[in-house]
């Protein structure tokens, strides 16, 4: 296997800044690493060699000509969720109602990358509208994880987590709304980060649950993902839900985290989420995770935050209340899916036809649970509920950050289960988040850092740190100190233990 | 007793124009009871006193200049229509035969 796509992003950058590896070169290598093992993993929806290729000319071009580079990533091949528009490239978000589409415009994280000087190398495969926890509802098929083909990659940007334990990208782009970040970063051994809510701007982001709905950076290291934070977030006036106050400075936290000392540091061992339906060896590889934290100087305090035990109830109320009014744009008029349109019927026909045959199973499901918890009569049981237990997990967030700087858990209850497993059974499906979802519904930053292979089926698992709003730095310096001290404790990274897959050059 | 019934789910299907058939009724009844039984919970600890939080950053309206800037273009709004004519979007009929 070729060293370049084995490389973390900041090493690509400094030896195409050096001129020691050419911008194509290293594209190319990507390009070849895909062509090689996407046929097993199915990572890619669509890959823009053509685009990846001039972008990583430019990048060489500006190099030759002596020019500082446009960014610390510039000419570092990326990933990218097909739920951003990119102009002209196809966008699904793994929907047939989007099947073809090829935007007329760039999303503000788009955009920023192309300036950055980030190659994109194509677009990555995710659960419908990115409601999943697998990759399973996406209307292409279903990636597979690199660490065992059979299993799920998470969800719902599955797509972007195995590109990256693949070696297909260093880098990648997600979204998390109720932990679509955070979850496959998990169940693939990369690093996946959820900033403070209005960290990194939702315009031309397709729309799910608006006040949830969060872009954050994937990567296999911390301080890559602190490297791509940067360039993605900040403030943009063409999201109004986009916070206009300076990006924490997370490049830095990452790197005087990697110096190792937590002295001074106070950590929160989130009590609620233990116990009952976690798999052992997550919970063994969790604890050892705390015991690390403390052995570099961190003070650990259990945390009790009992509403936490409310939020996936609340969430799968919230956001598919806001799903039913963002997915009303899908109406067979202006762009995507037309079915029926023979002349005769009326546009409701068509209107109802076309999202019976463009929605799959998991995106109706929703669109009618919020149909329904909107409703009046039930308005108040359901949706309302749903808020007032926003507030109560805003609270013991907020009381919690009051003694710690910084909360720890499991990131999701198991590693990573098998194809086919959950699909038949929506509430068991739902339980992978139940980790993740309280960061959602206050809107603080919350990150997955891999904490080793799980002792009874070796298979990766996440250790989750919360910050509190815009301290998204906070997590970050813990995250890379612990990364560090865990590759010195097992000698070598987590993965690098992700097995060789088939059809792998020899 | 089931909190919702296939006939309510049905009533859903239409309010959300979802043409969806029998056999998807059948299974979505079954599934959307266990879920909003499940999801009922919130009602134990959302008491009264508790006010409501519809969006996790403090919102106030957000004013922008009233300048013009590029927009798309008529070929660009159009490209991705399903029918076009005359430069327009071509949409079915909008009235139905009793209107």
């Amino acid at each position: 296997m070729s060293d370049l796509i084995r490389s973390t992003a900041a090493e690509l950058a400094a030896k195409i800044a050096s001129r020691e590896v050419s911008a194509v070169e290293v594209a190319q290598a990507h390009l070849d690493r895909i062509a090689e093992v996407d046929g097993s993993v199915k990572a890619f929806l669509h890959v823009d060699a053509e685009g990846a290729l001039a972008a990583a000319r430019r990048v060489d071009e500006d190099v030759a000509a002596g020019n500082a580079p446009a960014s610390p990533l510039a000419g570092v091949p990326l990933a990218l969720k097909d739920v951003f528009t990119t102009e002209g490239v196809p966008t699904t978000c793994g929907s047939k109602m989007l099947e073809g589409w090829r935007p007329p415009y760039d999303a503000t994280v788009t955009r920023r990358l192309k300036e950055a000087g980030v190659v994109i190398l194509g677009k990555t495969n995710m659960d419908e509208f990115a409601m999943g926890s697998s990759t399973e509802n996406s209307a292409y098929g279903p990636t597979r994880n690199p660490w065992d083909l059979d299993r799920i990659p998470g969800g719902s940007g599955g797509g972007s987590s195995a590109s990256l334990a693949a070696f297909e990208a260093p880098l990648a782009i997600g979204t998390d709304t109720g932990g679509s970040i955070r979850q496959p970063g998990s169940v693939t051994g990369t690093v996946g980060v959820k900033p403070t809510y209005g960290g990194v701007s939702r315009y031309g982001l397709v729309a799910f649950s608006s006040s949830l709905d969060q872009a954050g950076p994937c990567a296999r290291t911390v301080l890559d993902a602190a490297l791509l934070h940067e360039i993605i977030a900040g403030h943009d006036p063409l999201d109004s839900t986009s916070v206009d106050a300076p990006v924490p400075p997370v490049v830095a936290a990452a790197r005087e985290g990697a110096n190792g000392d937590l002295t001074g540091v106070r950590v929160g061992v989130v009590t609620q989420f233990s116990g009952e339906g976690y798999q052992p060896g997550v919970l063994r590889s969790f604890e050892a995770a705390v015991a690390q934290l403390k052995q570099l100087g961190a003070e650990i305090v259990e945390v009790s935050c009992p509403s936490f035990d409310y939020a996936l109830p609340a969430y799968y109320l919230i956001a598919p209340s806001e799903a039913s009014s963002n997915l009303a744009r899908f109406d067979a008029m202006r762009y995507g899916l037309r079915v029926g349109d023979d002349g005769t019927r009326s546009a409701e026909e068509v209107m109802s036809l076309t999202r019976e045959a463009g929605f799959g199973a998991e995106v109706k499901r929703r669109i009618m649970i919020g149909t329904y918890a909107l409703s009046s009569g039930y308005y108040d049981a359901y949706y309302g509920s749903a808020q007032k237990v926003r507030t109560l997990i805003s609270r013991d967030f907020e009381s919690a950050f009051a003694t710690v700087d910084v909360l720890v858990s499991p990131t999701t209850p198991t590693t990573a289960f098998r194809i086919g497993e959950r699909t038949g059974d929506p509430m068991a499906m739902y339980k992978a988040d139940l980790c993740t979802i309280p960061a959602n519904l206050a809107g603080n930053a919350a990150m997955s850092v891999p904490s080793g292979l799980s002792d009874e089926d070796g298979l990766p698992v996440g250790l989750q740190i919360m910050a509190p709003a815009l301290q998204d730095h906070r997590m970050y310096r813990v995250a890379a100190a612990y990364e560090a001290a865990r590759d010195a404790a097992l000698g070598h990274t987590v993965i690098s233990q992700v097995p060789q897959l088939e059809g792998a050059a020899r | 007793m089931p909190s919702i019934s296939r006939d309510e789910v049905a009533h859903l299907a239409r309010l959300a124009r979802l043409a969806v058939t029998d056999d998807e009724l059948d299974l979505f009844a079954g599934q959307l009871d266990v879920i909003l039984q499940s999801v009922a919970t919130v009602g134990d600890i959302a008491t009264a006193d508790i006010p409501p939080t519809s969006h996790a950053v403090p919102l106030t309206n957000v004013f922008r200049e009233d300048a013009v800037r590029p927009s798309l273009g008529q070929q660009q709004a159009l490209a991705g229509a399903p029918a076009a004519e005359d430069g327009r979007f071509r949409v079915p009929r909008i009235l139905g035969e009793e209107a």
